[in-house]
């Protein structure tokens, strides 16, 4: 209905009236706002990132409860030609004319081919542009095989290794079912900088079962003597359905106690900032502002479009005729999925349409996980009706936010303090029931 | 005053409720009698009037069509006639009332031939499974009440919480003729509750008897229940046969419950029958006893008539159903009858026998005992205990009367509150049958509106509560049981404003202040536990830690002890039993009686969070306790308050006194450590559920408490 109107309207509307949803967004509606935001809205349309999922690994990490699978046979080839033909598919659908960036996560996505690489940046770069210095990210699993491949990724169009380290203690690599040694992870970091300096992130993981501060601190330590500009520091999860868990649930294994899990991540991040490592997320920091754009592009609510098994994406598929965000997630299991990416050209197994109140949603909860928060710029974009100070300057639980000093909403827009982003998902509830009521008020006046 | 037709014509208003009614056997008898009674009515209405009744036979035969349900076609004729017909001379009331007497004549039992001599009222008392309504079975089958089949099992027990229980919760009566050297015997069995949480009416039940079948069985020899049962027969005076069962399973040891019984009662072990009522061994001998051992109702059958109201159940149709002993004279249909209690006067618009079914008849006489529908409309008009008698011929009552009083209380909540008047219903419907139930509306902050029950022990609601689930489908929270207290007034104007010097506090926050107050009162209670003698000192220690005093310890066999306790009913109402079967591996029973109040150091405790009381947690605790309950109170709450952003102290105070701590610690560190294009979904999914949930939450200060918390804490914990 609303949208109807909308389009009768047209070029006379005015900034602040009718748009409810950005999704339904249309560059002509915006002639008469504020030139840079109609433009930036623009390009949010036009625009996604691409992830593409590659399904297999060689062993099962006990903590890990990604969608993978050991393969059965070697079918890389296959999966290959089908992560190309929903790449194809899914960018026809979304109608996008740019891609920002593309990573390749598993699953073990070093394990494919390094001509799988190139087959798909040519599939993208066939429909959209997909500009030259756009960032190529590869998780790589730090093996001496991984470590051979990485000069023909590198060739294949990867500018960017993402490489999962997770620990320098032998033991636990073991333990947690890693299968390469820290010397074998330390060999892998020197030749991806050598490939690519400046470009090269190390996964990391505190609170390991048995750890103590003490040997954290020292493993950190020697981990800053070799890696390069970017870190990215989890805190060990256990999940529902892995091993890890029925571990613990068990008594086998014993996580450090809460209060060690905080002063681990507060060590760190002191330890870090003192190497000259910024952080920009809850659990990622840069040196020489060498952050992840891909990921950046998440926590902005940027479309993204998610392929192969088990991929979740976030576009607008205006290729159907779609005027609204969707949520969609492929098929999880690579054999039905490549069946069906063989017989649709996709493999979409679930769509869900974000209406405004979700999609900001998903914009509040992703952007208060960066340290620059949410600005008013960045949220105007996605809810030109309601501004931050609108939602969550008058609510007195939030007020108890920003007196304990754990968030602060001024000139340059709502964010965590630094004790506030350790926190973050104590006030998430709070902030989003705020949200849900300013919307819901404004919803009715219109 | 009402006529029987009028009430009869009221009840049945709603046909659909008639509909509803939930006893079937009960329906069952009226239907036999109703549609005979239709057809005459038909014939009477037609020679009265001299004209035909079209219209009305026409309605009753479109009900007929609709619905197999004679009843309510029967009501619906009544209607109508009563319609065309305003104005009904006493004359006609009459003619159709000995109408329906002599459709029921056919198969009538005439009463006057039993004189008192022939009669024997004896009920059956036993500890749990010790086989009572096995042996009423095989009673009921041998003087051919019910037919012998396989399928008589317990059928004096109705409820489904009755059978899963093996417990006994309404009383069930069944007359049995019986010929015992060559004369018919009219014996009543007075079915009793088997739990003394039920021991007014099992009073009023042995008070209509002259003799009791006490059972105990062979293998577990005598229990708490027995004992309890055993001083309230012994008390009435009554004739006690005691009658060893289960003698055919492989443990029995009847010897040794002989000499148990003969130790602990002081009867003699010839006196003890031995019986298998299970296969039917020796229960001949059992129906020989109570003719010979049991004396007659001392009963006069040429005096004004006396009864004893000993149970009353509710009917949807025709109002309460009044189980009586006649204790003098006689009465009949259309009889005007008083209640002692409430003054109120009745016509008695049907009685009969129970075999265990309704049997109507004319008459009943003295020292019999059957049942009696006089137009009441609620259980409280019948209640246990209370004494009928003739309008014109006023008797003192007879003694022993008290309205049900209850001791446990409860307060009782929708798990949701959309479920409110659903609960509301059900409580009321099963209130209708069960008097002794105070029920009273109440509200917590935190879990919504609901009532606060009041029952006459643990058992009994339980009972309550499991009927309320099986029979009615309702889902509730039930609070941690509390009993009422009592506080004497001191200050006169406070006495002014309650009306009396003496006052029952049941909820808490009514609590007076220890200023206003000369003493408090707690109701306490005598308990009975046997338990085998391996088990005395541990049984002692937690005796003890309820502040429990011994009154005395007996060893009833070689290695069983019997040990009775003064107890405050506060220590017993919540977990006593449970932890007693544990530390005992399930060998100890217990049982206890009302034993009146007794003065104690009784004090209001808070408890806070961060400074600020949550009123429901408010409990009233002896000083000497108030530590131990504070402290537990304080780690339930420890373990089921979420941590927040900042820290929780949970405190129990008696004014301002903190008398236990417990701290939940702050959050230092709470979000999610990954969180990119594949997990936010998820991410959103649990985020929004924790949204709502806080906007269930219930806020104390600045804390927030999720009402499973208060569930946690003021919830039974599950047995």
């Amino acid at each position: 209905m609303i949208k109807h109107k909308m389009r009768a309207a047209g070029p006379v509307l005015v900034a602040g009236t009718g748009e409810r949803c950005l999704s339904a967004l249309n560059s002509r509606q915006f002639l008469t706002e504020d030139g840079a935001v109609s433009a930036q809205r623009e390009i949010l349309v036009k625009e996604a990132s691409l992830y593409i999922h590659w399904p297999y690994c060689l062993k099962r990490c006990s903590y890990c409860n990604f969608n993978k699978y050991i393969p059965k046979g070697d079918n890389n080839h296959i999966v290959s030609q089908c992560l190309q033909q929903e790449v194809a598919t899914l960018l026809q659908l979304s109608q996008v004319s740019r891609v920002t960036s593309v990573f390749l996560g598993g699953g073990t996505p070093s394990l494919a081919h390094p001509s799988t690489v190139s087959d798909i940046l040519e599939a993208v770069s066939r429909q959209v542009s997909l500009a030259h210095q756009a960032e190529v990210s590869l998780e790589v699993n730090p093996t001496p095989e991984g470590r051979a491949k990485l000069k023909d990724f590198s060739h294949a169009g990867v500018n960017r290794f993402s490489i999962g380290v997770q620990s320098l203690q032998n033991d636990d690599l073991s333990r947690l079912g890693r299968d390469h040694s820290a010397h074998h992870a330390l060999q892998t970091v020197e030749e991806a900088r050598r490939l690519r300096p400046g470009k090269v992130s190390v996964d990391v993981m505190f609170g390991r079962p048995g750890q103590s501060l003490a040997s954290w601190e020292a493993e950190l330590s020697e981990l800053l003597q070799l890696c390069d500009d970017h870190v990215s520091l989890y805190q060990l999860t256990p999940e529902r359905g892995t091993l890890l868990f029925k571990q613990i649930r068990g008594g086998e294994v014993t996580l450090p106690g809460d209060h060690v899990m905080a002063e681990m991540y507060e060590s760190a991040r002191r330890t870090l900032q003192r190497h000259g490592f910024e952080q920009y997320e809850v659990s990622n920091f840069a040196r020489n502002s060498e952050v992840s754009h891909h990921n950046m592009s998440y926590w902005k609510g940027r479309q993204y479009i998610g392929v192969g098994p088990g991929a979740h994406g976030r576009f607008v598929p205006l290729g159907l005729g779609g005027a609204h965000r969707e949520a969609r997630t492929q098929t999880l299991e690579p054999d039905v999925w490549i069946r069906e990416v063989r017989r649709h050209g996709h493999g979409t197994r679930r769509r869900i349409q974000l209406g405004h109140l979700a999609l900001l949603e998903e914009v509040l909860v992703m952007g208060l996980r960066m340290t620059e928060g949410i600005t008013h710029k960045h949220w105007q974009l996605f809810s030109p009706q309601l501004g931050l100070r609108d939602i969550f300057g008058s609510s007195a639980d939030v007020q108890e936010f920003f007196h304990r000093g754990q968030l602060t909403l001024d000139d340059g827009g709502l964010h965590c303090s630094r004790d506030g982003l350790a926190l973050l998902d104590s006030m998430l509830p709070t902030l989003l029931l705020e949200l849900e009521r300013q919307q819901t008020v404004e919803s009715a006046k219109s | 005053m009402h006529s029987p037709l009028k009430s009869v014509n009221s009840i049945s208003q709603n046909p659909l409720r008639v509909l509803r009614q939930q006893d079937v056997s009960a329906r069952e008898v009226l239907v036999r009698g109703c549609f005979r009674t239709v057809i005459m009515i038909a014939s009477v209405v037609q020679r009265w009037c001299g004209t035909p009744l079209p219209r009305c036979i026409l309605l009753f035969k479109i009900y007929r069509k609709k619905t197999p349900n004679y009843c309510m076609s029967y009501s619906m004729l009544r209607r109508c006639w009563m319609n065309k017909l305003p104005v009904l001379s006493n004359n006609f009331k009459m003619q159709l009332l000995n109408l329906t007497t002599q459709i029921d004549k056919q198969e009538v039992i005439d009463l006057s031939k039993f004189p008192v001599e022939r009669i024997r009222n004896f009920c059956i008392i036993a500890h749990i499974d010790h086989g009572k309504s096995t042996l009423a079975d095989r009673l009921l089958e041998m003087t051919g009440a019910i037919a012998k089949t396989d399928k008589n099992k317990q059928v004096l027990d109705k409820l489904q919480v009755e059978r899963e229980r093996g417990i006994t919760v309404k009383a069930q009566t069944a007359s049995l003729f019986y010929t015992h050297r060559g004369q018919q015997h009219l014996l009543n069995l007075i079915d009793t509750p088997g739990h003394v949480d039920f021991s007014y009416e099992v009073s009023r039940s042995i008070a209509a008897c002259q003799g009791v079948l006490l059972i105990v069985d062979a293998n577990q020899g005598i229990q708490a229940q027995t004992v309890a049962n055993f001083y309230l027969a012994f008390e009435a005076q009554l004739t006690i046969i005691p009658v060893i069962n289960k003698i055919d399973l492989k443990n029995a040891d009847p010897e040794r419950v002989e000499s148990q019984i003969e130790k602990v009662f002081d009867i003699p072990r010839e006196d003890s029958l031995r019986i298998s009522a299970k296969i039917g061994t020796n229960v001949e001998k059992v129906l020989q006893a109570v003719v010979e051992r049991i004396p007659p109702p001392a009963a006069i059958v040429h005096d004004p008539f006396k009864a004893l109201v000993f149970d009353s159940n509710f009917d949807h149709y025709r109002g309460v159903v009044a189980n009586v002993a006649v204790f003098a004279g006689h009465v009949k249909k259309g009889d005007k009858i008083v209640s002692a209690h409430l003054g109120k006067a009745y016509e008695v618009s049907e009685l009969g026998l129970l075999r265990p079914e309704e049997h109507p008849t004319q008459k009943l006489f003295a020292g019999q005992v059957g049942y009696l529908v006089a137009g009441m409309k609620d259980v409280k008009e019948a209640q246990i205990g209370d004494t009928l008698y003739l309008q014109d011929q006023p008797v003192e009552a007879l003694p022993g009367f008290k309205p049900a009083k209850a001791m446990v209380f409860a307060g009782m909540y929708p798990v949701d509150q959309s479920e409110y008047p659903g609960l509301r219903s059900a409580i009321e419907r099963l209130t209708l049958n069960d008097s002794s139930v105070t029920v009273q509306r109440d509200s917590s902050l935190a879990l919504g509106a609901g009532w606060r029950l009041g029952f006459l022990g643990l058992l009994h609601m339980e009972v309550f509560n499991q009927r309320l689930e099986q029979e009615y489908n309702a889902s509730v929270i039930i609070t941690a049981p509390t009993v009422p207290y009592k506080a004497v007034l001191s200050s006169a104007k406070v006495i002014k404003e309650h009306g009396r010097e003496e006052i029952t506090v049941v909820n808490p926050a009514q609590f007076p202040d220890r200023s206003v107050v000369s003493k408090y009162l707690e109701p306490m209670v005598v308990g009975t536990i046997l338990a085998p003698d391996t088990y005395t000192g541990k049984i002692m220690t937690l005796c003890l830690n309820r502040r429990g005093i011994q009154n005395n310890m007996v060893y009833v066999d070689d290695h069983r002890v019997m040990m009775k306790y003064l107890f405050p009913l506060n220590e017993i109402v919540v977990d006593f039993y449970d932890l007693l079967k544990s530390l005992s591996s399930g060998y100890a029973s217990f049982d206890y009686e009302n034993a009146g109040y007794q003065a104690a150091d009784l004090i209001k405790m808070d408890i806070l969070l961060n400074g600020r009381p949550v009123e429901e947690l408010t409990i009233i605790v002896h000083r000497a306790r108030a530590y131990s309950t504070g402290k537990a109170v304080c780690e339930r709450l420890k373990d089921s308050i979420p941590r927040q952003m900042f820290e929780i102290a949970v405190q129990a105070a008696i004014g301002s006194q903190i008398i236990a701590r417990e701290t939940i610690k702050a959050y230092r560190k709470n979000v999610l450590a990954k969180c990119y294009g594949g997990d936010i979904t998820r991410k959103m999914k649990l985020l929004k559920k924790q949204a709502e949930g806080k906007k269930k939450m219930r806020r104390i200060g600045n804390v927030e408490v999720p009402k499973d918390v208060f569930i946690n804490v003021l919830k039974r914990k599950n047995k």
